[in-house]
């Protein structure tokens, strides 16, 4: 049996969900981005650019398109948010040779990106060192407001923190399926982004490497749709 | 399994009746079969006929000449007519004379099949009457089961005879030393070969088979198969294809008739037959007494899951404790290496099976078969029947046990088929650029090849006749760099240049790679099933696990939730979890196992049983002789709505309960109905009539709308010639594809084959999970920015035919053009009912995985609101 549509719900009311950390506003999108309101800044985590080319290296031939194709979504989220500030939460280049690897076209598109708004490189670790043909500001994490932002996170007391690094995704089982989707992961002390990146796959938040992080504490779990990022019921979520 | 060796590759004595006949195309073959025996046979062999009070069949002569005159030969043979045998003794012939000189390493005849468990039951039956002739021929098995170190000497010393598989040819053909083992080759003899040559396997068997005729170009090949609607193909398959434009080249056919005809009835049962489903649980009494009432019976049905429910059935009713048993592919070896065994001593009286039994495998006198839910197709039906009685001159022994009112049509579709003696038509196919690719690396892993050279060596086998210059030059490419518009990987490339104009591995490690990945069967990824007790905390799941029971597919086991009872290996399991690559289960006390509804039936109905069923429906003077709720069924079913002509498609729209219903009975089989159901609800939701979802089976799809579709008709807004029109096979069929989960498993099959995703790495082993995720990434991504890359066009190709069945499709909506016969009715009608039942237990591929999510999401807003009505 196929259920094709909802019958209670427009299709564009899950496009993005109100997040909180440390009584901050933030917007979570279903593309993977966090965008912080106050701050104007749109916040990224684990582009992965030139996995495709990493992988070649290797002789497994992946598509070369991953990185044009991150950049196209970025753009997009650009255009919808108009931020004076981009941060990328580290490990936005796969490896260290991944700037020097990259198209013309894709390092022109970063460029036009970069333009008029400031540009932040946090270092993780696939990257960390940035080019500087990729220009931006590069740094080992920043703290805004009192949230510190960085690629991963710090487990035990130190909340107040942003971060990715672990690609957190969901497993959802309901209605006799089963669903695997990328999501946000938080507790409202400490968010862990999804990996953005067109060719990145994810980590079950009921691994355990997840547990220094949250504890016992009520999890907060956002899975990325097509359409939409849907909040969903932790009893609901499984291991693999 | 050795206790009646003799019964396959022997030759039993002659039929008296002779109602054995062999005919051969040549003439001049034909003449030569009067060359009297005793010059034929050396004296060894025609002693041991001789022993047993034996002559070689006309057959077994036939093929005797045609390959002194080297001619490659098809053989059509029932089963039980001493097939192999006749394959084997030009071959054992030939090296008990021993005049060959030797400039190899001496391997004289290269036996293929299917099947590894073939090969090796094969190769017993053969050395029995190697021995007993006192010929000195060795004969080995090679298969992914053979040790390393036995595969590594097979290379350097291998034996006259070798039994194999396909997969195994295309490792021995990437090795270096290739020319060195084949250069003494003599004969290959393909078994089964119906069963292999319209797939991806029998496209990379051709190109071996082209790449041996290199190697030893005065090879002559021997074709083994079951009775074919169409042997041409196969006998173009055995021979090197000159010129595609030129008619095909065919080899000679040899055909043995069957003895007597099968005798095939319709299981009649006391308890009506359901409206739907396959399990025939209603008839189980009359099949256990059917059971009783015989030696051995093989218990056939399509699916695995309907095997353990039957299995669990029919032990439920045996109260005389007859030993039955159930073998199908899923489970461990070992259990089933031991139901063979002891179908072999005769200590059996039933074994429930799937298509793992189809094939050639003698396990004991099996006097009965008996076929749970329709065969969905007539040569399946004959192949299993072939599997009672193994004397040609008695008839088989079959009973079908039609599921549902449908599949009695079907059932007695099947048995007028093989009344008349009428095959399914398999669909002749271009061979797949996925294997090609495959093939092109191990070829450069053997030697620096030259492409001109290769793509001629390509196109002399059938399924690569066609390729063109263009279509092998991008495979080339697709295997150095990937073959990608952006040409970013050059320097990347696998494929460098080699001395004049050839191209040569970049490094050993690419060989390395290809060696571990290669192979064309890429399986749903599986899981082990391992039994544990069912003690132990929850989080405390690794414990120290007892046996394992056998694999299930993940997709499967994912929909699972600890404390979930279902059937396997028999018995009644709970769920406990997932850890890593095996599932864990305890044994459950519950009597009512919770059985998954999926996989109606795996196979969809054949083009030729639904033509027939059509007919069948079409003509009230056949209706008397089926059973009476049938016939009943189908006489209510004029005076609700009409039954179709035969050329017909009818299409029923009425009101039900708050919703519209559109029911349309096209016949063409679930897969292609599932892809029609997608693409109709598409392109209802653009004329608004709000479509909700829908329901497919082997005969019909329902359709159920928000909106009044017979009003909508009616006032014009909405044309059925319209929305059935073939124009749905472009932009609606292009933008369900982007999103179909159908597609996005077809394309990984291709990825995995064609090599862009290793299944193995050095080192590593990568799990199905991890490649299922990489490959929807992959598809996604070229889909957007490389439409024409080589890999979705052959994923397209394979979708084609395969699961979204849209060949079949677009032949449907051709036919049906203004033979459209629409009923507006003020309710369900009679014929309908089937498919309606079936809402809310078929589960099918690629719904909307988002829907599952905002309902999910719509729980979590509902808890938090208070608001827990629903």
């Amino acid at each position: 049996m196929n259920m094709l549509k909802p019958e209670r719900i427009g299709l564009d009311d899950f496009a993005d969900q109100p997040v909180h950390v440390c009584g901050k506003a933030f917007v979570a999108h279903k593309s993977g981005a966090l965008f912080w309101p106050a701050e104007q800044a749109l916040i990224v985590s684990d582009l992965h650019l030139e996995k495709g080319s990493s992988y070649a290296a290797y002789g497994q031939m992946l598509p070369p398109y991953d990185t044009r194709e991150t950049l196209q979504k970025l753009a997009a989220l650009i255009d919808r948010y108009d931020p004076e500030t981009v941060i990328c939460l580290g490990d936005s280049l796969h490896d260290q040779g991944g700037a020097a690897r990259m198209d013309l076209g894709d390092v022109e598109s970063l460029r036009l990106l970069q333009e008029d708004r400031d540009w932040i490189w946090i270092t993780g670790n696939h990257d960390p060192k940035i080019d500087r043909m990729l220009a931006g500001y590069v740094m080992p994490e920043i703290v805004v407001g009192g949230i510190a932002l960085r690629h991963e996170p710090r487990p035990g007391a130190h909340t107040h923190e942003i971060a990715g690094h672990f690609h957190p995704a969901a497993r959802l089982v309901f209605h006799g399926t089963s669903l695997r989707r990328p999501c946000f992961v938080g507790n409202r002390l400490r968010l862990v982004m999804p990996a953005f990146g067109a060719f990145t796959g994810g980590l079950n938040i009921l691994n355990a490497v997840f547990e220094p992080l949250f504890g016992d504490d009520g999890l907060d779990v956002w899975m990325l749709g097509h359409e939409g990022l849907y909040p969903v019921a932790p009893r609901l979520l499984r291991d693999d | 399994m050795t206790t009646r060796p003799s019964a396959k590759a022997g030759a039993r004595k002659a039929p008296r009746n002779a109602a054995l006949v062999a005919t051969t195309a040549a003439k001049k073959v034909r003449r030569a079969r009067s060359t009297p025996e005793s010059e034929t046979l050396p004296p060894e062999i025609a002693a041991w006929f001789a022993r047993r009070g034996w002559k070689p069949r006309p057959h077994q002569l036939a093929l005797l000449d045609a390959a002194r005159e080297r001619r490659s030969t098809l053989l059509i043979a029932p089963t039980g007519a001493g097939k192999t045998l006749a394959g084997f003794l030009p071959s054992l012939i030939s090296i008990h004379n021993g005049r060959k000189k030797k400039t190899g390493a001496g391997l004289f005849t290269l036996y293929v099949s299917p099947l590894k468990a073939l090969a090796a039951d094969v190769e017993r039956n053969l050395t029995h009457p190697i021995e007993e002739m006192g010929l000195k021929v060795r004969t080995e098995t090679r298969t992914g089961d053979t040790s390393l170190a036995r595969r590594q000497r097979q290379r350097v010393k291998p034996p006259h005879i070798m039994l194999t598989t396909p997969e195994q040819v295309a490792l021995l053909l990437s090795h270096p030393d290739a020319p060195y083992l084949f250069a003494d080759l003599d004969t290959i003899i393909l078994d089964e070969l119906h069963a292999l040559a319209a797939s991806k396997r029998g496209d990379l068997l051709a190109l071996d088979l082209a790449r041996l005729r290199k190697l030893a170009p005065n090879v002559m090949t021997i074709g083994l198969s079951a009775t074919v609607a169409r042997p041409s193909e196969l006998r173009g398959y055995l021979v090197p294809q000159t010129d595609p434009e030129a008619e095909t080249r065919l080899a000679d056919i040899v055909t043995v008739k069957g003895g007597a005809k099968p005798v095939i009835e319709i299981l009649e049962a006391e308890n009506e037959i359901p409206w739907t489903g396959h399990t025939a649980r209603y008839a189980m009494r009359e099949v256990l007494e059917a059971i009783g009432k015989h030696k051995l019976s093989l218990v056939f049905v399509n699916t695995r899951m309907q095997a353990e429910f039957a299995f669990q059935e029919l032990w439920r009713l045996n109260e005389n404790n007859l030993p039955i048993a159930l073998h199908h592919g899923s489970l461990e070896a070992a259990q089933r290496k031991k139901v063979e065994a002891a179908m072999a001593a005769g200590k059996l009286r039933a074994v429930v099976a799937t298509s793992t039994l189809d094939l050639g495998i003698d396990w004991g006198d099996v006097d009965l078969v008996i076929h749970l839910g329709a065969p969905k197709g007539a040569s399946r039906l004959l192949q299993r029947i072939g599997r009672s009685n193994h004397r040609l001159d008695e008839p088989s022994q079959a009973i079908l046990v039609p599921g549902n009112r449908f599949e009695v049509l079907e059932c007695r579709a099947a048995q007028q088929a093989a009344e008349a003696g009428d095959q399914d038509a398999t669909l002749s196919r271009a061979g797949a650029l996925d294997v090609l690719a495959q093939h092109i690396l191990g070829m450069a892993c053997q030697a620096p090849f030259d492409p001109d050279t290769l793509f001629d060596e390509v196109r002399s086998a059938l399924p690569y006749a066609g390729l063109t210059r263009t279509q092998f030059d991008r495979t080339v490419d697709f295997v150095s760099t990937g073959g990608y518009a952006l040409k970013s990987y050059e320097r990347f490339a696998k494929l460098r240049p080699a001395e004049n104009g050839k191209l040569r591995v970049a490094n050993p490690r690419i060989v390395q790679q290809y060696r571990l990945n290669i192979g064309t069967i890429v399986d749903a990824p599986h899981l082990k099933v391992r039994l544990v007790s069912s003690r132990g905390g929850k989080k405390n799941i690794a414990r120290m696990g007892g046996r394992v029971l056998g694999e299930v597919e993940e997709y499967f086991a994912e929909q699972l939730t600890p404390g979930d009872t279902f059937v396997f290996a028999g018995q009644v399991l709970r769920f406990e979890g997932i850890r890593d690559t095996e599932v864990f289960v305890s044994r459950a006390a519950a009597e009512d196992p919770m059985v998954p509804s999926y996989d109606g039936g795996k196979f969809p109905l054949s083009t030729h049983l639904a033509g027939r069923v059509r007919a069948m429906l079409a003509d009230p003077s056949v209706w008397s002789a089926l059973p009476n709720p049938v016939a009943n069924w189908l006489e209510l079913q004029t005076e609700r709505s009409v039954v179709p002509a035969p050329d017909e498609v009818l299409i029923e729209t009425f009101p039900r309960g708050n919703r519209h219903f559109l029911v349309a009975y096209p016949f063409e089989g679930r897969l292609a109905h599932q892809t029609l159901g997608m693409l109709l609800t598409r392109r209802l939701d653009r004329i608004g009539a709000n479509p909700v979802g829908f329901v497919a089976n082997d005969y019909a799809l329902a359709v159920w709308t928000r909106g009044d579709i017979s009003t909508l008709i009616s006032e014009g807004k909405l044309s059925l010639a319209k929305l059935f029109d073939e124009d749905m096979l472009g932009d609606d069929l292009d933008a369900w594809l982007a999103e179909s989960a159908l597609m996005k498993r077809t394309f990984r099959l291709a990825a995995v084959i064609a090599g862009l995703i290793e299944r193995r790495h050095p080192g590593k082993v990568k799990s199905g999970r991890q490649v299922t995720i990489s490959t929807d990434l992959i598809y996604d991504v070229l889909r957007r920015h490389d439409p024409g890359h080589l890999l979705l066009e052959a994923a397209w190709a394979d979708a084609a035919t395969g699961l979204l069945d849209i060949k079949r499709l677009g032949t449907f909506l051709a036919r049906i053009k203004e033979r459209i016969r629409h009923q507006t009715l003020d309710h369900v009608s009679p014929l309908a009912v089937p498919v309606l039942l079936e809402i809310g237990v078929e589960l099918v591929y690629g719904q909307d995985r988002d829907a599952i999510l905002r309902d999910a999401a719509d729980e979590l807003i509902r808890e938090a609101t208070g608001d827990m009505r629903t």
